[in-house]
């Protein structure tokens, strides 16, 4: 077990350069720059941005710089940068995870504006998903039970009304009823409780969907099975056979989908917090990419990207205590 | 009289095959006359007729053989339960008739109120004001903004909506089961190899590298994209080469080898051969580059201003669109398909195949494949609304479809602006997108029941 994390925490680190690289290299083949506007530049001061920013380099001297950067690298004890984080080591200063400054928002280091707008990113998607993992499995554990009843049918066809609707679409809608019609809650912005209710139920909806039809499936299944025939032939009571046992078998294919549903938790914030206007991370990501700004870019790629992939090693160890049949050799 | 059955039997097949390459060849010529028509005017009649003519037969060969199909085959039984399955019927409706009215839907608001997708009225209400007028009569889903007909532009965008949705999973669907068929059928080390790739990318948070995708190379600087192709092809077709002839080698060294040499050597050959295949890999890249500077490059920028120059910016957006959803939509099929071939190669028509003769292409494309076709069919199905959602959330972000086409999503996101004075620019498109993406997704759940019983969610 110990063995199988480390080797899953290991593989994090080529699989993140190999995603930064991929950004790195995408942005750098494709033509256009980050300086240059509609009208061209004289070629005295092209040269002096190039020089500056060390784009007159060969381009593997600029790619291994920018390895060197984005990890770990010596440097010395009375370099003036203070992007990234530093640390000595035998008296060997040694600064890592630095992506240096943005190009468009002058004078800020691409860590600190990650870090500024993460929280409202994280916080209206960590509420998204604890909402729909709890309507998800309460609505499709009333349609396994209640099998082939109006529960079941209706709970299942807001489902597929859920996963059929896009969430650019049902949050202006929402905006228009709650905010606009009834007056009672707040349209846009970034505030008290009141102004996470519509975005959380926004981005929640198609999860909700998703996870209330794993659930439905995954516990019609699990009921059938022979342990929980055993649990119920020892004498049990319902209650404890359905939730020590069947939940948690059942529980397995929601499990599995966290790792798809944290990348669409990503794409999801990014459209509400477009449309809810909210200072999130999705769209300064967009806004980057656009502009063209490569460090903050690729400082918001390795971030997301090491995030997700934690995130997914967490879900694989999970399976070992939910499921005890599964195994990690 | 046994002859006399056979010979029938033949006859039955290849009446059946000629149909089937009748049925191919129109909808290639409508498909060509179509494209044509819908460049230069959107009302070249031919286009639309022809392509009537080819999806009511294909219609009609489609219930025609679901009729006469006797006997309890697979796809006898599957069509069976599939009826039975009162959403999923109503999905496959509804997709049917959206098809339908995507193709015939903008003649038919051009009789009504004369209006195209893109014709934009000039000063409406006697000024040379124009505003976006609630639905009506003459205008049924309303106006938008700049007074083009919104039904027309729905329409027009479905075709495009769900030409994305198709063709993407189509471009998923070759590299997923080519994919996967080969690597469940050659198994072992090569199976190993190309499975913990799709592990790699799949862990890649590719809304990420999609959106980098899309931004860094939409608009102008998709001509830099297909200038890359011919360099591309060429490089593909040098490594696919090398790849079948190392393998070869290596085969050959370790069958005349092992057992008469010391395993030491063995493994030192082994090491020093895979020292210069990669060298030898990374040379014929390089020689891939030359070949570009030298003159596929200048075959590529012609390519890429004649392509601009017919099809122009919108056109390529959309090209990209395909590359780009297809490309990240491929892997889950490799799954299924690997799951399903391993399952199968081990059957007796597979050996019997072998016995006779067949190649190891021809044994995967044309006994394994088809055999595996019901849970491909159901995946598809069920990966045109996730590709057409991801579009439409694409195209939300302005990163997605670009004017003066349109599509569902760029449709609505555009009412989004406007939705307090003038609703029905967003309530319209977006409710055609859920009403069409419901079905699918009603479509997609029936065929799974139907095809594949095992796995049915009782």
């Amino acid at each position: 077990m110990l063995s199988f994390i480390l080797r899953r925490l290991l593989i994090i680190i080529p699989m993140a350069l190999l995603v930064v690289s991929l950004t790195w290299g995408l942005i750098r083949v494709a033509p256009g720059n980050f300086y240059s506007e509609e009208k061209t530049l004289p070629p005295a001061i092209e040269e002096n941005i190039k020089r500056k920013y060390g784009l007159d380099r060969p381009w593997y001297e600029q790619y291994f710089i920018m390895l060197g950067n984005v990890t770990c690298r010596p440097i010395a004890a009375d370099n003036p940068s203070t992007t990234g984080v530093r640390f000595s080591i035998f008296g060997q200063s040694i600064k890592c995870f630095d992506f240096g400054d943005s190009l468009k928002y002058l004078g800020k280091s691409v860590n600190e504006i990650i870090f500024t707008h993460l929280p409202y990113s994280a916080t209206i998607g960590i509420l998204a998903y604890l909402l729909a993992l709890i309507t998800g499995l309460i609505a499709g554990n009333v349609a396994a039970l209640r099998q082939n009843s109006p529960w079941d049918y209706g709970s299942m066809t807001a489902a597929m009304l859920g996963l059929s609707v896009p969430n650019f679409v049902l949050g202006p809608i929402l905006v228009i009823v709650f905010s606009l019609w009834l007056f009672i809650l707040p349209p846009a912005r970034w505030g008290g409780v009141a102004n996470l209710i519509l975005p959380v139920i926004t981005l929640a909806a198609i999860y909700m969907a998703y996870i209330a039809r794993l659930t439905r499936a995954g516990m019609l299944e699990v009921m059938r099975s022979d342990y929980i025939r055993t649990a119920r032939a020892k004498g049990l009571d319902e209650k404890t056979v359905l939730l020590k046992h069947g939940l948690r078998g059942g529980i397995i294919p929601v499990i599995s989908f966290t790792g798809p549903a944290l990348a669409g938790l990503l794409a999801g914030t990014v459209v509400v917090e477009k449309v809810f206007a909210i200072p999130g991370l999705g769209n300064i990501f967009i806004q980057s990419v656009l502009n063209r700004d490569e460090p903050l870019t690729l400082g918001i790629v390795a971030f997301l990207s090491i995030l997700i992939m934690i995130f997914n090693l967490l879900v694989d160890i999970s399976y070992g205590f939910l499921d005890p049949r599964i195994r990690y050799e | 009289m046994f002859a006399g059955e056979n010979l029938s039997e033949t006859d039955n097949l290849f009446e059946k095959r000629l149909i089937s390459i009748g049925f191919l060849m129109l909808l290639a010529v409508a498909l060509i006359v179509l494209h044509w028509s819908w460049r230069t005017d959107y009302f070249a009649e031919i286009g639309l007729i022809v392509f009537l003519i080819v999806f009511f037969s294909l219609t009609v060969y489609a219930v025609w053989a679901v009729r006469t199909s006797t006997g309890n085959s697979l796809w006898a039984d599957a069509w069976k339960r599939l009826l039975k399955n009162k959403l999923a019927v109503f999905g496959l409706v509804v997709v049917w008739f959206m098809v339908l009215l995507v193709a015939v839907g903008p003649t038919l608001v051009y009789w009504l109120n004369g209006f195209t997708p893109d014709y934009i009225p000039s000063g409406v209400d006697g000024g040379d004001r124009v505003r976006s007028f609630a639905p009506s009569l003459r205008h049924p889903f309303g106006t938008d903004d700049q007074g083009r007909d919104l039904l027309a532009r729905v329409l027009q965008g479905g075709r495009i909506s769900l030409m994305v949705g198709i063709i993407s999973t189509i471009v998923s669907l070759i590299v997923g089961v080519s994919w996967g068929a080969v690597a469940g059928f050659i198994g072992g080390r090569v199976d190993n190899i190309m499975m913990r790739i799709v592990d790699i990318i799949y862990s890649i948070p590719y809304i990420l590298v999609v959106i980098v995708l899309l931004s860094v190379f939409g608009g102008p600087n998709t001509n830099f994209l297909i200038g890359l192709i011919p360099v591309a092809i060429t490089t593909a077709i040098t490594l696919a080469l090398l790849i079948y002839l190392g393998v070869k080698v290596y085969r050959k060294i370790v069958e005349t080898y092992t057992g008469r040499v010391r395993p030491i050597w063995m493994k030192i050959t082994i090491a020093l051969f895979a020292v210069v295949f990669v060298l030898v890999l990374v040379e014929a890249l390089l020689f891939n580059m030359w070949l570009h500077s030298l003159f596929l490059g200048g075959i590529g920028d012609r390519m890429a201003t004649g392509f601009m120059a017919a099809a122009g910016q919108g056109l390529a957006q959309i090209f990209l669109l395909f590359f780009a959803l297809g490309l990240v939509s491929w892997l889950t099929m490799a799954r299924v398909v690997r799951g399903q071939v391993l399952s199968l190669k081990n059957q007796e028509f597979v050996l019997a195949a072998r016995a006779t003769g067949v190649s190891t292409f021809g044994i995967i494309f044309r006994h394994l494949v088809p055999n595996a076709l019901g849970p491909v069919i159901v995946y598809a199905t069920l990966t045109v609304p996730s590709v057409m959602l991801t579009e439409a959330f694409l195209s939300f972000l302005g990163l997605g479809v670009q004017a003066p086409y349109a599509s569902w999503g760029s449709l609505a996101s555009d009412g989004i602006k406007n939705i307090q004075i003038f609703p029905w620019q967003m309530i319209f498109p977006g409710v055609t997108m859920a009403l069409t993406l419901f079905s699918l997704n009603f479509l997609g759940d029936g065929l799974r029941d139907a095809l594949d019983p095992q796995t049915r969610k009782f």
